[in-house]
């Protein structure tokens, strides 16, 4: 697509603009009165080049779901023939939330179901920096982690494990490989997750998600659950093979299989006739 | 003579000249048991106790049941200044700071697994093949008691590392107790001291779990075996082989060495497995707090079903007076448990009454033989694991991208609709096995030979079945029975029959109403007399041996 979208020539368009315009102003407003308060804002640090350049990717991959003044586009109002696409309003999403589901890929959509999957992202980091700066433009929200933020070096393993298994482990399991959620949904495996993802997920609550913002769970705390979540992969499994991680139910198949299988092999040849 | 037989020979002697019980042990050191690779069944699960009472014992020289609450300082790094239980950290402990104290605690759990999986697989065999028949009922019985502590040992052992995983079992089987009518609350206080989780359980479950159980345990295995020994194994039907007669080989020195080799068998496989698999990493689980919980908290597999039970049952409640009737937990973690273990024990009788059979079966059935009972085994067997399924609903709906609440109302269909299809499938199926032996004792058996007539017909040649399988499949009139007949109404004497008489008559019919009967031996010796006439005719030289 190039900027001859058909898109542009809509009768709304000039609407559009001048809506986007009215939220952008009114955005700028809000967050330079905004400044002051504990949410970080990330909205006049981009410069124009880059909003430029977000803008135009926003237009082509994300406008006909989150419509052109980042409002959203109602179930309602999606009529007859068009694709049967609706999204959420962006507004005061944050760059931190633009930045996770459209690097992990859930972003642009690619196919309706239960849940928005992960896959490969459909943008390269610079694009996804534009996208998320013009996001952000229009309204303050939770910014993209920096890389202080996401140091973990002094974080506390143990304190990241308690905070992990009071927080995260009742949907996301005890090893971070994920469960069940309800109607075909599910908490994903974490443990491949970048930390910034990470960070971002905690930050934003997408889809089932509870949001964890930071007074609930503090930067601090935020980082040793990444550190905690990070070391499950890293450290080696002391009693051998770890079956999945998913607790009794690979250890009693596994039991029934290869254990008892083993075994009446073994009965079997015992009670073979001698030949 | 050679050295075993030296062996045999000179230890009744040893031993008579010291104690006198040389005479005794001449006999039984040469009792004769039957051979077949199902009758190890039982033997897996007798080895692999053994194993789960010496790792135990290794792991309470290190274990400390108690809940005083301590702060972690240990070579597990990712728990260190945590707040946790003794009994937790002294898993812990053992762990990753005991010399081979993890490999002996993944021992210890696996054999546990084991040890259930086999004495239920075990009592499959005995059901099946009718082994719980006149005079054994009394060690049915006892079998099933025997795994119904298995399961509450098990149970109770998964429960004592205090971590997050069996802090999650012991808080449902609390629930469970509290929805017991009336007296539940009172229950779990006196169990508890008081409040969930409390400081009295622990320590409890441990008496429980290495004390009072394996001791009840033990007493029954022994009793179990005794028995076994004293109305002496049972056997599959074959040539030779009676209802008053065990072929087989002796203890001395056949089955000393099999069993004695079997049981290092199961030992090593047992070891192989817990040296390669990890399990119950209770240092990934935490330690339990009520507050935590993780996706995917399953109890061992044994428990399984009853959870996945608890899963699948809608939400029914009955407020009476004030007071809530939790069906939705009564019904699948007590009533039908307790109905299920109930019939289990029963069973023998059940059949009893069917049958109306007072004689002694020492022989086997062979499972086709008896439609209606494998028809009724499966038929229970498949409502266990679809319950079982149950349990592990969010696993599956994870491992394969399915919807939790499908799986749970396509279990719930299923529990309905399946055990009595079942059922009829498989009596079905046995039934039509049976035909096919009788048709093998009437025709002989197919050679895969086509005559062709003088007059264009084709015809396929039969050959007589070896004495062998002539022997097994004749037994099946051992478990051919002919449904118990009605009493008259009214007898002569114008007293009414009985109703109790009347409900055996309705429960033969449904055992035996239909069935194939087995062929006379005079059928049979026709039915094989023309086959070898019919072998005869293709060739002459009779080229081809009778095979089964």
């Amino acid at each position: 697509m190039s900027s001859e979208s058909p898109r542009r020539r809509r009768p709304t368009a000039a609407l559009a603009l001048v809506t986007v315009g009215l939220l952008l102003m009114g955005g700028l407003y809000a967050a330079a009165g905004s400044l002051a308060s504990p949410a970080r804002a990330e909205t006049s640090e981009a410069s124009p080049a880059l909003l430029k350049q977000g803008g135009q990717l926003y237009k082509e991959g994300c406008s006909s779901c989150h419509g052109l003044n980042l409002g959203g586009v109602p179930a309602e109002s999606v009529g007859k023939g068009q694709a049967k696409q609706n999204g959420p309003s962006l507004l005061g999403v944050g760059a931190a939330a633009v930045d996770f589901q459209v690097s992990t890929g859930r972003m642009p959509v690619g196919a309706n179901g239960q849940q928005v999957v992960a896959g490969r992202s459909s943008y390269n980091e610079e694009e996804v920096t534009a996208l998320a700066a013009y996001v952000a433009s229009f309204a303050p929200g939770p910014a993209i982690p920096s890389k202080e933020d996401l140091d973990t070096t002094d974080a506390s393993l143990a304190e990241g494990g308690e905070l992990f298994r009071t927080n995260c482990a009742q949907c996301h399991n005890f090893a971070a490989q994920g469960g069940a959620l309800s109607n075909g949904t599910y908490a994903p495996a974490i443990d491949p997750s970048r930390p910034d993802h990470i960070w971002e997920a905690m930050l934003t609550g997408p889809q089932s998600m509870p949001v964890f913002s930071d007074t609930t769970i503090n930067p601090d705390e935020k980082k040793a659950i990444i550190k905690y979540i990070q070391n499950i992969n890293a450290a080696p499994s002391p009693g051998g093979a770890p079956l999945g991680n998913v607790g009794p139910v690979s250890e009693g198949l596994l039991m029934w299989t290869l254990g008892l299988g083993a075994l009446i092999a073994c009965s079997v040849w015992l009670g073979a006739k001698a030949k | 003579m050679s050295t075993t037989q030296r062996a045999v020979a000179t230890t009744p002697t040893w031993i008579d000249d010291r104690i006198g019980a040389g005479k005794w042990l001449k006999k039984n050191l040469r009792k004769v048991f039957p051979d077949h690779w199902s009758f190890m069944l039982g033997e897996i699960a007798l080895y692999s106790f053994i194993l789960l009472l010496l790792t135990g014992v290794y792991l309470t020289l290190f274990y400390n049941p108690s809940m005083k609450e301590v702060v972690y300082n240990g070579s597990y790094a990712p728990l260190n200044g945590i707040k946790m239980t003794q009994a937790y950290e002294s898993t812990l402990r053992v762990s990753f700071d005991v010399r081979g104290g993890l490999l002996v605690r993944q021992v210890h759990h696996w054999a546990a697994l084991l040890f259930v999986a086999a004495v239920s697989v075990h009592m499959l065999r005995v059901f099946f093949t009718g082994a719980f028949r006149k005079p054994r009922e009394l060690n049915w019985v006892i079998g099933v008691g025997l795994m119904t502590l298995a399961i509450l040992e098990g149970f109770a052992g998964y429960s004592l590392p205090d971590d997050l995983l069996s802090g999650t079992g012991l808080r449902i089987a609390q629930g469970i107790v509290l929805a017991i009518p009336l007296v539940g609350s009172y229950v779990s206080s006196f169990l508890f001291g008081g409040e969930f989780p409390g400081t009295d359980f622990i320590p409890r479950l441990y008496s429980i779990h290495i004390l009072l159980i394996p001791g009840i345990l033990l007493g029954m295995l022994t009793a179990h075996l005794l028995l076994v020994w004293y109305q002496k194994h049972t056997q599959f039907p074959g040539p030779g082989r009676t209802n008053t007669n065990v072929v087989g080989y002796p203890l001395l020195p056949v089955y000393v060495a099999k069993a004695g080799g079997f049981f290092f068998i199961v030992s090593g496989i047992i070891t192989l497995i817990a040296a390669l698999f990890s399990i119950n990493p209770i240092w990934q689980y935490g330690p339990y707090t009520p507050d935590q919980v993780s996706a995917g908290s399953q109890p061992d597999w044994y428990i399984g079903w009853l959870d996945g039970a608890v899963r699948v049952i809608p939400n029914w409640e009955t407020v009476l007076w004030g007071h809530n009737i939790s069906w939705n937990i009564l019904l699948p973690a007590l009533i039908i448990p307790g109905i299920m273990f109930t019939l289990l024990a029963l069973y023998p009788w059940v059949e009893a009454k069917a049958t109306g059979d007072k004689r002694e079966h020492h022989l086997l059935d062979r499972p086709r033989n008896a439609p209606t009972r494998t028809g009724l085994g499966v038929m229970a067997l498949t409502f266990y694991v679809l319950m079982w399924i149950s349990g592990g609903n969010d696993i599956i709906a994870q491992a394969f991208s399915w919807s939790i609440n499908s799986i749970t109302w396509t279990i719930r269909v299923l529990l309905i609709v399946l055990p009595p299809l079942v059922f009829v499938i498989t009596r079905r199926a046995c039934m039509g096995l049976q035909r096919r032996d009788r048709d093998k004792l009437l025709h002989g058996r197919e050679t895969g030979i086509i005559k062709r007539m003088p007059s264009g017909e084709y015809l396929e040649v039969h050959a007589p079945v070896s004495s062998a399988t002539r022997a097994k499949l004749v037994a099946s009139r051992e478990s051919d029975y002919a449904p118990i007949e009605a009493p008259p109404a009214v007898d002569a004497n114008g007293v009414k029959a009985p109703k109790k008489r009347r409900s055996g008559v309705k429960l033969s019919n449904f055992y035996f109403a239909n069935r194939v009967i087995p062929p006379t031996d005079e059928e049979i010796e026709e039915g094989q007399h023309h086959a070898a006439g019919d072998l005869e005719t293709v060739r002459p030289s009779g080229q081809i041996t009778s095979g089964h």
